[in-house]
């Protein structure tokens, strides 16, 4: 097959996804900036995301696209609420990170 | 080469290079405007896929209005201090959290890469991304809908509850976040610190 007539499929976007999904768990683990840890969670939604767009292509199915569109709400959703929680925190410990914020392990 | 696969080429690039970003870099707003790239990375991979309203949406929601508040809570707070990603206060984390990431890598990579796409071999089972199947009857036209009329078609008929249900639950998260936020009257007492914790318990 030339390069002229090469055509992205279904699992080259699987791929893109699994790398961005990696590394935003990669973030999710190594940092420690409370903030930085919660857009590292936004690279693993977009990641689905994408997958869930290319398989709605592959398919012809508006099942794809529906799922993305609730993910984008319950995203909107968690990053206020996750925010308000940091705000909370930072106002009382300022320059908190994640290893301060200990008080509720077992 | 095809104009999709030189899109798709740029716009990975895009991503890739922002989701890094977002993880090295040591000021928080800088990972903020990597992530706006990666996030626009990922609309051109949406448009690329002609899932054209859910590319504006991811720009106008998540570049436009969860960034903003990324950096909006940054600027507020003043923590925007650069951190030293040299310290490591858990011993091993690093090592072990790259060695987690990778294995899960390699395991997206070989399921991918060894399984076929064609699971079920159903198509279309949630109903066809081309076709408003008839809703509202609608006359057969030869040119495809709109994915926004397709979308909003299926979204206000078989997903209507669902809908409703979000939008209950961004008023939660709405109500939630004020009273989180609000400042309490009277003074704030510190957090505990770890010692004062383990002399209570």
């Amino acid at each position: 097959m030339s390069l002229a007539e090469l055509h992205p499929t279904t699992s080259w976007y699987l791929v893109l996804s699994a790398v961005v999904f990696s590394l935003g768990a990669l973030g999710l683990l190594v940092r420690r900036n409370p903030l930085v840890m919660f857009m590292c969670v936004e690279l693993m939604l977009n990641a689905v995301n994408v997958t869930f767009v290319a398989f709605g292509k592959q398919f012809n199915d508006v099942g794809g696209q529906l799922a993305v569109f609730f993910v984008l709400v319950v995203a909107a959703a968690e990053v206020v609420v996750g925010l308000a929680i940091v705000v909370t925190i930072i106002r009382r410990r300022p320059g908190a990170t994640a290893d301060d914020l200990s008080m509720l392990k077992g | 080469m095809a104009a999709e696969t030189l899109v798709f080429a740029i716009a990975a690039l895009l991503i890739v290079a922002g989701a890094l970003g977002v993880i090295f870099s040591r000021n928080p707003v800088h990972s903020a405007l990597w992530l706006v790239q990666t996030l626009f990375g990922v609309a051109i991979v949406f448009i690329d896929l002609n899932a054209n309203f859910l590319a504006a949406v991811q720009v106008i929601v998540y570049a436009g209005a969860i960034v903003i508040l990324f950096l909006f809570v940054i600027m507020l707070l003043g923590v925007d201090k650069a951190e030293d990603l040299n310290i490591e206060p858990i011993v091993g984390q690093r090592p072990i959290a790259v060695v987690v990431a990778a294995g899960m890598f390699a395991l997206l990579l070989s399921v991918i890469l060894s399984v076929g796409h064609d699971f079920t071999g159903a198509t279309s089972s949630t109903g066809p991304l081309d076709d408003v199947g008839g809703a509202f009857g609608q006359s057969v036209t030869t040119k495809p809908p709109s994915d926004v009329r397709v979308l909003g078609v299926h979204l206000f008929t078989d997903y209507v509850f669902a809908f409703e249900i979000t939008a209950v639950l961004l008023t939660i998260a709405v109500v939630g976040a004020v009273l989180l936020a609000r400042r309490p009257s009277g003074p704030l007492e510190p957090l505990p610190e770890g010692d004062a914790l383990e002399v209570a318990s």
